[in-house]
């Protein structure tokens, strides 16, 4: 007997006995449907944040700032920390009302010569008062700066440019109402008025033109605030260390620095370890939503354990199911060993009847598992999740698709080994006994 | 002299161990030449069948020599094995083994199936020993929708689709009333009269089996009367 028509065979006797055939194939189905969700979610949750890693940083910029004892501030064994003139309050990743020792002009000439570092600037924090519109109300608010390779997602407008001698800014969605504005497009082109203390106690106005509007999403640029351009940056900047002198202005809490876009996680964790060597601490984007993603990735390794035990349990169906049409199939296999079917050959029928049964099921629980997902995260996306733009709660890609159906075949292919083992090994003789 | 078609030695077939011991042949030794019809006759429990399950190769003798055409059949093994059950016998039993949900076509089919053939080809030559048998016009029922007859005259299409040396026939008209049973021992002869084929009846009717050229009785595992040897 060939390939195909053994495959063929296998194909018509799987539905020999519909009813029972169908009814496994359901429990399949249960099954990779309950996977294909979990595997969806897993997908839907890590896209949204590798959208977002894009939008928070460039994958070849690394934050960097002094290393400091853990306990700054805490007494601990070895008792209080010693001061620090250097250190600073800091609007970075710790925690509020913590310090970090800054980085002065000196550090920053150091972290340029470390080998691998391409590119040095320093993160300048800027605290404005307040932001206007026109004669409205007056906001609070912060300011970040977009790195190269940072994207902002952007519900109007462009993103500020880096080039450009002109105050530019993107303002978050949420302001736009606040703002006195009708919709994100009208805001586009309107002036903002950022109200600036310098060190002298005195209050300066800048006025900005709003480019464009940003949407909301978990890790926006700036933390959700305005994102403005480097001229306006430098003038906040400037304005803000009026009164400053001038060998005290350049105290940095961070700097970015860049590296080899094409560098491997090994030379990431090499340009790391020297600039611990050297007395600084970096930190990748990656490394920041590392352990969320790692989070998820354990809740969806949970999910899908359930999912594989619902196939498991499945795979018992098959098991019996086929137990059940090698016994009322004694007298056709006996027969056609008598005619020179080969026990191989018999072998191939049952277990290719398994992978059958496993592929219908698999197809089918994907298939509706897709067109479920795909309808719960639209229907989310408008109600539960309406705050979070962007957002695919269920995504699916071909590849995991796929191997889900390989994976599930190749369990009911397993599952079949038993049942078809022993048609294979039945005695012609037994089998054609007759009463 | 040519060599017979099959050539028994002494053959010994026991079942168990022990105490539980069941010798079901105790040494048989005949010759059937190509073209005969023998019938093997004997009691239920005589070893008939088992004779016919050695004869066919489905089962090893414990001691003697099945010869196929000359050959020491206990040399072939695996794929040999299959392919000479495959090309030289057919097989009809009182029970039919018909499958019984699929087309009298696709019963037919299925040596033709097992050895490979071209799709094609296969249905041919099944309409073609369908035909043979009248049997045509049923080809697309199924088998389960078959009187007993028409049975019967199925799974002789499916025996002689793979061009057989030898027709094993196990009580072929036991299921079936007179008139039915006898139309298809008139094909199973005429297959054997016309085309030449071997024909092996088991059977443990007397009638059926004055129709063969010979008769070998079996009682309690040993061969008691061979009609050839009166004859002779």
């Amino acid at each position: 007997m060939n390939a195909l028509d053994l495959i063929g065979t296998a194909a018509s006797n799987t539905f020999r006995s519909k009813t029972r055939t169908v009814l496994t194939i359901l429990a399949i189905f249960v099954g990779a449907f309950t996977l294909t969700i979990t595997n969806g979610l897993g997908t839907g949750i890590n896209r949204y944040i590798d959208d977002t890693v894009t939008s928070i940083g460039a994958e070849d910029v690394m934050t960097v700032s002094v290393s400091q004892d853990a306990n700054t501030g805490f007494a601990d064994s070895s008792g209080p920390a010693e001061y620090d003139p250097d250190a600073i309050a800091s609007d970075g990743f710790n925690r509020p009302g913590s310090t970090v020792v800054a980085l002065t002009p000196d550090d920053l000439e150091t972290l340029a010569s470390i080998d691998g570092v391409l590119d040095v600037e320093a993160t300048k924090s800027i605290s404005p008062n307040w932001i206007q519109s026109g004669d409205g109300p007056q906001y609070l608010t912060s300011v970040g700066g977009l790195v190269d390779g940072q994207t902002v997602q952007l519900a109007a407008g462009t993103a500020p440019s880096a080039d450009s001698d002109a105050f530019e800014l993107n303002v978050p969605i949420s302001y736009v109402e606040s703002l006195g504005f009708a919709d994100a497009d009208a805001a586009v082109g309107q002036t903002l008025t950022i109200a600036i203390t310098d060190a002298e106690r005195t209050q300066h106005l800048v006025d900005a033109t709003i480019v464009g509007v940003a949407e909301e999403s978990i890790a926006a640029t700036g933390a959700g605030g305005l994102v403005v351009n480097d001229a306006l940056t430098d003038e906040l900047y400037s304005t803000q260390n009026i009164g400053i002198a001038l060998d005290e202005q350049e105290r940095y809490a961070q700097a970015s620095i860049r590296f080899d876009a094409a560098a491997t996680d090994a030379d990431v964790t090499a340009l790391k370890e020297r600039l611990t060597d050297a007395g600084y601490t970096g930190t990748t984007v990656a490394d920041q939503l590392g352990t969320f993603k790692t989070i998820i990735d354990a809740i969806v390794l949970v999910l899908n354990a359930f999912a594989i035990i619902a196939l498991l349990a499945a795979s018992f169906g098959i098991v019996n199911t086929l137990f059940m049409s090698v016994q009322e199939r004694t007298r056709e296999i006996g027969l056609m060993k008598a005619m020179g079917m080969g026990g191989g050959k018999i072998f191939g029928l049952f277990s290719l009847e398994a992978v059958i049964i496993g592929f219908l099921g698999s197809a089918i629980g994907v298939g509706i598992g897709m067109l479920v997902g795909t309808g719960i995260s639209s229907v989310l996306a408008g109600a539960l999740l309406a705050d979070l733009p962007g957002l695919t709660l269920i995504a699916f890609d071909p590849l995991s698709v796929t191997v889900i159906i390989f994976v599930v075949m190749a369990i009911a292919f397993l599952a079949g080994t038993l049942p078809a083992a022993r048609a294979a090994k039945a005695d012609p003789v037994e089998s054609l006994r007759y009463e | 002299m040519t060599t017979p078609i099959i050539r028994v030695k002494d053959v010994h077939k026991s079942y168990g161990k022990g105490p539980n011991r069941f010798d079901a042949l105790k040494g048989v030794t005949f010759d059937i030449n190509e073209g005969e019809s023998v019938a093997i006759i004997g009691k239920s429990g005589s070893g008939k069948s088992t004779l016919m399950h050695v004869l066919a190769l489905l089962d090893a003798p414990t001691a003697g020599t099945v010869e196929l055409e000359g050959i020491d059949t206990s040399t072939l093994k695996g794929k040999k094995l299959n392919r000479a059950r495959n090309k030289t016998f057919g097989f009809v039993f009182q029970q039919f083994f018909l499958t019984a949900n699929i087309s009298v076509l696709e019963n037919v089919m299925l040596p033709m199936k097992i050895a490979g053939v071209r799709r094609s080809e296969r249905k041919a030559r099944a309409h073609t020993a369908l035909e043979q048998l009248e049997m045509d016009d049923k080809a697309s029922n199924k088998a389960v929708n078959l009187s007993g007859g028409q049975k019967q005259r199925s799974v002789i299409a499916r025996a002689l689709v793979n061009n057989p040396r030898i027709i094993f026939a196990d009580e072929p008209t036991g299921n079936l009333d007179t008139a039915t049973g006898g139309n298809v021992e008139d094909i199973l002869f005429a297959l054997n009269r016309d085309k030449g084929i071997t024909l092996i009846v088991v059977t443990h009717d007397d009638e059926l089996a004055a129709r063969c050229d010979r008769r070998i009785y079996i009682r309690d595992g040993l061969l008691v009367n061979d009609t050839t040897e009166v004859a002779a």
